[in-house]
């Protein structure tokens, strides 16, 4: 039996993504959610519920990319142009240093996490809005224009995102601090849960029309099966979160805020496989040579699961609520 | 204001830009997770406290360093994609899988750990934080050893293949690690980001020491210090030159451009010390030289022979007043830190280690000499092998992506601006923790069983609470 190598990295890279989603996922949230905590208490105990896990949280956006160059090096070649990243990511990890480093620029700092948490989390969703639309290929590179990443679908998406993303950070802020923080993100997440819903409804209508392949993926069989039961687990998910805010148990809006974001994206990867850049390079186009793969295979399969163990380690250090005055500033 | 120039040559500007404001903090970042996992090793060994209190004083250091590091580096690993993209495409079978396994093996362990040595000493304990600390410091290793051979692959490339797409093929993993130039270039950084660290703890050793505010903690990192500079000097002086008659064997046309030799020398070839290199004249004005120098110290002989540019076609050839001035500036510092590092001999012999007062100010001046050092260092590396991306199989000319100038234009000009905001006061911010070292303990507590954390003034901001 052949082992489709290109298949086993597809898988690889996608796990890192949807890793890298729901954790920096929520870490974004939180940096999001900081617009609506003026109070300084509550910010110094919102960013120190994440300080200590969120390198980690970004280093699977690393990994995606990395894992990109490394396996499927025409994608990357040809994704990133369309998609130019911008900069928000580097005004929220110093501001986690910055920030108690000052007195007088505190204010700057806070904004700078806010706003870079807002614009990296924005330009992710305009990132996967671009993705679904599809990206035109001729000759191994890139050939659609300037700003055919910017377009009503798109920016709706990216919105959708920064929706789901605020959910997590306020679910997540739920099950991390107490007294009344706790009690405003209990609201906040009452509320982000419901939209998030409705933001993966519009997302949904949406996409089958961007490509006749979607619409065939979302309506013939046997895929439509899916498209009857995933809505039906989405509905599942509302119902644990709504049930947990209401009944204090203080994990479970999380988890199930989580269980959301993975049936989203099993969603769009069925949809779109197996084209990795939809709809002009399949996994197989953009696949590196077997030696490239195999190579990194090796190590892949033993390193991740050491690093999921001592990454769950590292969280179970930080387990329980934050409370303030903790952490080593 | 940038009609006048292509998408190539801003693409390059770029690169150039965001690679030089990195490379200083993992330059930084690799020697002070070292002198951290030390530290923390002589608290546990000796139990005296001052071992801890430089802890917690170089570990806030280091966070920031190690946020600024981190955040400038996603910056690099996107921008491949974004401005590099057909020499991503063509080269990523070899390099990607080598990044790849530094991210799997070096920045998941430094990211993992960091929390927990930044945070948890209070929730783990002493051993598995000292575990912590270790694993931080091993990350930063693991990642200069997989970045190294990355990039000595494409200066000295080996073990590959090219096949119908043009792409580069890996055939022997072993030859494209172990690449003729990678042992050396390797030794060769990660002793230099080991001095850069000894410099700025030196510095801030003799900075304290001056003004006489904590001298029991400033005088023992300042010693330390001045041990890594009286050690790790001369090595890495000798380690260079090892790099060097590499770099002749495997890149001549570089070490050409080094020496500022346009012609060719058959009877032994002078060493220029100093003079301007007139590339369009193919010629050195106002040379000062010494005979035959330069065949000595690249050929072990006064006579032997030495090729110079004249034997290089010129659309091959390096720029040379840009490698010409930056090899000097970075041996002269080299040879600098030797002179600090013996001077510090002298003195510690003499016993006045902590009270000469020029050697302190020499010192305080010399604290940002590493990073000068290793930015003229990759100055004369990455631009003595231009005009080639990978060393005699692609050039520069053919890597970039197809973007228009406006695009690289854009985002240029907000990473300079960002980058001048965002480091600019992280260095601010750095240098202020530098100059805030706590007062010694006076005597009476330190003789106290257990000496009270809270009186010691804290950062201004933050408080002085935690651990």
């Amino acid at each position: 039996m052949v082992i489709d190598l290109a298949f086993i990295w597809a898988a690889i890279i996608a796990f890192a993504v949807l890793a890298y989603v729901v954790m920096d996922g929520f870490d974004l949230g939180v940096g999001i959610l900081f617009a609506l905590f003026p109070d300084k208490k509550d910010r110094d105990v919102m960013m120190n519920s994440v300080a200590p896990v969120w390198d980690g949280n970004e280093t699977w956006l690393v990994l995606g990319g990395g894992g990109l160059l490394a396996v499927f090096p025409l994608a990357y070649a040809t994704i990133l142009p369309a998609l130019y990243m911008p900069l928000g990511l580097i005004f929220r990890g110093v501001a986690f240093e910055y920030r108690w480093r000052t007195k007088r620029w505190e204010r700057v700092w806070d904004v700078a996490f806010a706003g870079g948490s807002l614009v990296a989390g924005f330009c992710q969703g305009i990132a996967l809005g671009a993705l679904v639309q599809g990206i035109p290929v001729v000759d191994r590179a890139y050939a659609g224009g300037w700003w055919d990443w910017l377009t009503p679908f798109s920016v709706a998406t990216g919105i959708a995102l920064l929706i789901g993303y605020t959910l997590l950070g306020s679910t997540w802020l739920v099950m991390k601090t107490e007294g009344e923080l706790a009690a405003r993100a209990r609201r906040l997440a009452m509320q982000l849960a419901f939209a998030t819903v409705a933001a993966m409804g519009v997302f949904s209508l949406w996409t089958p029309w961007q490509r006749p392949l979607y619409l065939d993926r979302w309506f013939g069989f046997p895929t439509a099966i899916f498209s009857v039961i995933v809505p039906l687990l989405v509905l599942g998910c509302l119902y644990l979160i709504v049930r947990g805010l209401r009944t204090g148990r203080d994990a479970q809006p999380f988890l199930a805020a989580l269980g959301l974001f993975i049936l989203g994206y099993a969603g769009i990867g069925i949809s779109f496989y197996p084209y990795i850049v939809p709809t002009s390079l399949t996994i197989w186009d953009a696949a590196a040579p077997p030696a490239s793969l195999s190579f990194l295979l090796v190590g892949a399969l033993v390193l991740v699961p050491i690093i999921l163990a001592y990454t769950a380690y590292a969280y179970w250090v930080f387990r329980g609520k934050v409370r303030h005055g903790e952490g080593y500033h | 204001m940038f009609e006048h120039f292509d998408a190539l040559v801003l693409a390059r500007f770029q690169f150039a830009f965001t690679v030089s404001a990195h490379i200083i903090f993992p330059a930084f970042s690799i020697g002070t997770a070292s002198y951290l996992f030390v530290l923390e090793a002589l608290w546990l060994k000796t139990k005296d406290k001052t071992y801890l209190e430089l802890f917690d004083f170089w570990k806030t250091i280091f966070a920031v360093a190690f946020g600024m590091g981190v955040v400038s580096g996603i910056v690099m690993s996107y921008q491949f994609g974004t401005n590099w993209a057909v020499f991503s495409d063509k080269a990523g079978p070899v390099i990607g899988p080598l990044m790849g396994y530094e991210v799997l093996t070096a920045f998941f362990l430094e990211a993992g750990f960091l929390g927990v040595m930044l945070f948890g000493l209070k929730r783990v304990g002493p051993g598995l934080h000292f575990l912590a600390t270790g694993m931080v410091a091993l990350g930063t290793l693991i990642s200069a050893t997989w970045i190294l051979a990355v990039n000595s692959w494409m200066q000295t490339p080996t073990g590959f293949a090219i096949n119908e797409n043009g792409q580069f093929i890996p055939v022997d993993w072993w030859a494209v690690i172990f690449n003729p130039s990678f042992p050396y270039r390797l030794v060769h950084m990660v002793l230099a980001a080991y001095l850069t660290t000894a410099f700025v703890v030196g510095a801030v050793g003799a900075w304290h020491l001056l003004k006489r505010t904590a001298p029991l903690r400033a005088y023992t990192m300042f010693s330390m210090a001045m041990w890594m500079a009286a050690i790790v000097a001369p090595l890495q002086i000798l380690a260079g030159d090892a790099h060097g008659l590499n770099t002749l064997e495997h890149q001549p046309a570089k070490v050409m451009a080094m020496e500022g030799h346009f012609d060719s020398h058959p009877n032994g070839a002078p060493l220029i010390l100093f003079g301007i290199p007139n590339q369009a004249e193919k010629r050195v004005d106002y040379a000062v030289e010494i005979p035959k120098l330069s065949s000595l110290i690249l050929k072990h002989g006064l006579d032997e022979p030495l090729a110079g540019l004249d034997t290089i076609p010129e659309d091959k050839q390096p720029p040379v007043a840009i490698v010409f001035w930056s090899f000097r500036l970075m041996v002269g510092i080299g040879f600098a830190m030797l002179g600090i590092g013996m001077w510090s001999l002298l003195c510690r012999y003499r016993g006045t280690l902590d009270s000469n007062v020029w050697l302190h100010r020499v010192a305080v001046a010399m604290g940002p000499a590493g990073f000068a050092a290793v930015l003229a260092g990759w100055v004369t590396t990455e631009v003595g092998r231009q005009p080639f991306t990978i060393y005699g199989h692609v050039l520069t000319a053919e890597s970039h992506s197809p973007i228009a100038a406006p695009a690289v234009a854009t985002s240029l000009i907000a990473f300079i601006v960002v980058y001048f905001f965002v480091f600019g006061a992280g260095t601010f911010y750095l240098l202020r923790l530098m100059a805030r070292l706590p007062r010694d303990p006076s005597p009476e507590l330190m003789e106290g069983p257990i000496r009270a954390r809270g009186i010691t003034p804290g950062p201004a901001h933050g408080g002085t609470h935690g651990h």
